[in-house]
């Protein structure tokens, strides 16, 4: 508790920060979040960089540290051109999922912002970071940073011995196929430590030197041209490798033909660090919600306490609406719906449900309405959910009417969309399910596997695309892709589209046909 | 309390061996860009950073998306005001694409980003042939020399100056009256002596009082430093250009018919190149047009480069409007005269010898370097090679290059010839540098 002598006292006066500032306000926002809301975080690690830096980061998808590939220059040109342009303001923070958890801050940014970003980030994220169940199952925080200082040297030093043409090449490649590079379903194996990967490479540097096909002591197989059942063989086979198989990254890594050893660990190393980017894009709206509703409670908390000014709350609260704002489908500012403000909106309804429930909402929620204990709710619902299950079990009706939420079916053979489902009662429900849908990314990304691969035969490489919906692959970057594929894999490869319904095929696309 | 790193005086450019990978990549379209920049700007506006559109080709990255014609789909959107279900709401554009989905940029045709002044000369330079020992050259920008210049109170220890120093040391020693190291000796040495004589109250009280006195004197000694911060001088150094004259660039070109695009094209990359290697050696540097039919007059840039005008060919006129250009405006004592020409070789027999004559009698004794490019046929490359034949002034201006080392001829088809003409000229600047 705040005692009545430190009350009335400031945290801090004026625009300029400091050090002393920062470390101050810091612990206060850390006792508060920890003791009242009851978060859990890594340690915190705040780095002061300029907005050129805050720009190099921004390019190299938010991480301290990356490998060189002209992507990221393209996109740093992008930015820099949209930020010179005043068309978008550069983020106030960035905060990266490491234990320690880093926090960059702004050294534009006021005192005022530095207090709330320091809530938003190294409260907010940080929590969740920690405790929502994708991260803690699926990214290794401890060694995420190590990982990428290796993939950078790794990298580098393959660009001197086989050529920037040589690395850019696999790169572009296994870029392509970074939204097929991750497993779903089950969890990727942990980061292993230096010294293991070190001697991997060693031993894969050994092989690479010391194998001789003379020394094949195998007696060469007899009955392989025999005629067998055929089923039984593509059976065994599939079965053998593990087919069928969704990361497509993977099965390359370890099944392709063509690649070299320093090949393979470059797939794989773009293959990790999609991984460990998959459940950011799963908790988009969680994770912003989380962080918004962190820094929005704590921030009206030290406010009313006396320990942060007018002037300074004013600032906060412009920047805090500025953020969360949500323009309308018909405003020409709508480019969809705002993670910030849906994240934030669910979370305190679900406040508003615990201590002030309508006989609504003790219908829609019986188990948490009116029982007052919206901290151990929320704590459980960050932990435990993802955007798509979060909004499927929160979303409430009082919620979306205040959004006016509908639902438009887009029939791409019709020419008009047309109106579902509005916010009434008969809407809810389906409103509910669909926006879930929409945030569920293995039923919104195009599905695709390997099916089969005839290793000894010609070592035709067959791929599936299950269709749900009608829903085709756009045909120039699918060709494009595909010759990316056939890069990696060394030989012919197919993509068939199966009907996810009926099972019929409605295409077939050959590499030797582009 | 959290760590704190201040990050903001780390190294900058964090990004830079991305874009230097993002450039090599998409090479081909940069080039272009700047060959248009060639070819509709100034002669003198290369020398700059550049704003060019983003390259589109070889810069896509492709993976498996959805195709937006086809399927069902649902999109839940905020904001229903007038909507009940059933409604039917007209697709924009009659049937076209779902417009606003999340995630859609803005159109990038405007976007265009600045290269440096370095990468534009790289882009330039690529298919000149230039040796990179001129490139570097041609990449330099002007040079200073420090010079001294007097003294400052601050600046790196290597350049203390250290006679100025112990001079106002000393100077300030004695101002402060900082007792110097013998009165010490002195009164030890007194102690030393009174302290081996019978010891009386007399004698005590003198020593009492010696000791203060020599305590009092160290005291003042480590007040007073020896060589205080205020007393260290340095050598100042005065950045100073290395001196430059001024240099004026005559640029003549023939702009009769028989002039097209491609030839033009050429010649400008010609003397954009002269001009790039004159903006490096001399401060100032003016640029006279003068372009000819059957009469030749000086104009700006713009109609230089773009506007026809029908007519025969009499190339001595245009060397007479020079030399008058000469006599009024630029004196030789005060100007180093270069002369471009750029022509496809036609003119009058007779006016060939009247060309040689002026050249001979006039120009070349004034100009400090004469090019004359003759733009040819590619097929007629090979055909000419390096034949002593060709076009009348060709023919002409072979005799004035056998008597001066100051002029040069070469016959160019493509970009990569152009350089062979400078490089007489570019061999002789490290020597002129030197003797600079």
């Amino acid at each position: 508790m705040v005692s009545q002598a430190r009350k009335s006292e400031l945290l801090f006066s004026g625009s300029d920060w400091n050090f002393a500032k920062l470390s101050r306000v810091y612990d206060e926002i850390e006792a508060l979040g920890t003791e009242e809301l009851g978060l859990d975080i890594y340690p915190v690690q705040m780095e002061v960089i300029s907005s050129e830096q805050m720009l190099d980061a921004y390019s190299s998808v938010g991480m301290p540290l990356m490998y060189r590939h002209w992507s990221f220059g393209k996109r740093f040109l992008y930015d820099e051109f949209l930020y010179r342009k005043g068309a978008r303001g550069l983020a106030y923070e960035l905060v990266i999922n490491s234990n320690p958890c880093i926090v960059y801050l702004m050294e534009e940014n006021t005192m005022a912002l530095q207090a709330l970003v320091t809530a938003h980030a190294a409260l907010g994220h940080n929590h969740f970071f920690k405790n929502n169940h994708l991260f803690r199952q699926w990214t290794d925080a401890g060694g995420i940073l190590s990982y990428l200082d290796f993939a950078k040297g790794y990298i580098a030093r393959c660009e001197e011995r086989h050529g920037l043409a040589a690395v850019e090449a696999i790169l572009d490649s296994a870029h392509a196929l970074m939204e097929q590079g991750v497993f779903r379903y089950h969890r990727p194996p942990k980061l292993s430590s230096e010294q293991q990967r070190e001697g991997l490479r060693e031993r894969l540097e050994y092989e690479e030197r010391s194998f001789n096909d003379l020394w094949r002591t195998l007696p060469p197989s007899q009955g392989k041209s025999k005629p067998e059942a055929g089923d039984e063989i593509l059976a065994e086979r599939k079965k053998s490798l593990k087919l069928p198989e969704e990361n497509l990254l993977y099965f390359l890594e370890k099944n392709s033909l063509v690649l070299e050893p320093w090949q393979r660990e470059i797939v794989r190393i773009v293959r990790v660090i999609a991984q460990y980017f998959y459940p950011q894009r799963q908790t988009q709206v969680m994770n912003e919600g989380c962080a918004t509703f962190v820094h929005y409670t704590i921030m009206n908390t030290l406010f009313d306490g006396g320990r942060i000014g007018e002037g300074a709350m004013l600032e906060i609260l412009r920047n805090h609406s500025n953020v969360v704002f949500q323009p309308s489908y018909d405003d020409p500012r709508y480019s969809g719906i705002n993670p910030y403000a849906l994240g934030l909106d669910m979370m305190q309804d679900i406040q508003r449900i615990s201590t002030a429930p309508t006989a609504e909402d003790r219908d829609w929620f019986p188990d948490i309405a009116g029982r007052g204990d919206w901290r151990d709710t929320l704590l459980d619902a960050w932990a435990n959910h993802r955007d798509e299950s979060f909004i499927r079990q929160y979303l409430s009706p009082a919620l979306i009417r205040k959004w006016r939420l509908f639902a438009l079916a887009d029939g791409a053979d019709e020419p008009h969309y047309e109106v579902a489902s509005i916010h009434n009662e008969r809407g809810y429900a389906r409103i509910r399910s669909a926006l879930a849908q929409s945030y569920d990314i293995g039923a919104s990304r195009p599905d695709i596997q390997v099916v089969d691969v005839d290793l000894l035969g010609d070592r035709h490489l067959r791929l599936q695309h299950k269709v749900k919906d009608g829903i085709m692959l756009e045909g120039q970057s699918r060709d494009a892709t595909l010759r990316h594929i056939r890069n990696l894999w060394g030989y012919e490869v197919s993509l068939a589209a199966i009907d996810a319904g009926t099972g019929a095929t409605l295409s077939e696309r050959w590499t030797k046909e582009l | 309390m959290p760590i704190f790193i201040d990050r903001r005086l780390n190294p900058k450019d964090k990004s830079l061996g991305n874009r230097q990978r993002f450039l090599r990549r998409a090479r081909e379209d940069l080039k272009r860009s700047i060959r248009d920049k060639v070819r509709t700007g100034g002669i003198a506006d290369l020398d700059r950073e550049h704003a060019v559109p983003m390259p589109r080709k070889g810069t896509d990255e492709p993976s498996f998306g959805d195709d937006r014609q086809s399927g069902r789909r649902q999109h839940i959107l905020p904001g229903n005001k007038t909507f009940s279900p059933g409604d039917l709401i007209d697709k924009p554009g009659g049937g076209g694409g779902y417009r606003s989905a999340p995630g859609t940029m803005e159109s990038e045709d405007d976007f265009r980003f600045v290269l440096s002044r370095e990468e534009v000369l790289d882009l330039f330079f690529e298919d000149l042939e230039l040796p990179d020992l001129v490139k570097l050259n041609l990449k330099q920008i002007l040079s200073f020399k420090p010079r001294r210049a007097g003294f400052a109170a601050s600046g790196a220890p290597t350049n203390i100056n250290v006679g100025r120093t112990m001079r106002n040391s000393h100077g300030r020693r004695i101002a402060l009256r900082r007792p110097k190291q013998a009165e010490v000796d002195e009164i030890t040495h007194q102690i030393a002596e009174l302290e081996s004589k019978p010891a009386s109250a007399a004698v005590r009280e003198r020593i009492a009082a010696l000791r203060e006195e020599r305590e009092r004197l160290e005291r003042r000694r480590r007040r007073i430093a020896y060589v205080d911060p205020v007393d260290i001088r340095f050598n100042r150094f005065d950045p100073q250009p290395v001196p430059n004259a001024n240099a004026v660039m005559f640029c003549l070109m023939d702009v009769s018919g028989s002039m097209g695009e491609r030839e033009k094209d050429l010649a400008k990359r010609f003397f954009v190149l002269l001009h790039l290697f004159l903006t490096r050696r001399y401060e100032r540097i003016e640029v006279v047009f003068i372009r000819h039919t059957h009469q030749a007059k000086e104009v700006d840039e713009q109609t230089f480069f773009y506007h026809t005008e029908s007519g025969g060919t009499v190339v001595s006129t245009a060397l007479e409007e020079m030399h008058r250009i000469i006599q009024e405006r630029y004196p030789v004592a005060e100007w180093n005269i270069y002369a471009a020409q750029a022509s496809d070789g036609d003119n009058f027999a007779t006016d060939s010898e009247r060309c040689i004559e002026l050249l001979d009698r006039k120009l070349m004794r004034l100009c400090q370097y004469f090019a004359y490019v003759e733009i040819i046929d590619e097929r007629e490359s090979h055909i000419f090679g390096s034949t002593e034949n060709g076009t009348s002034l060709w023919r002409a201006y072979n005799a004035v290059d056998g008597k001066w080392p100051n002029f040069q001829m070469r016959r160019i088809a493509a970009p990569a010839d152009i350089y062979p003409v400078f490089r007489e000229l570019f061999a002789r600047q490290p020597a002129l540098r030197k003797s600079a």
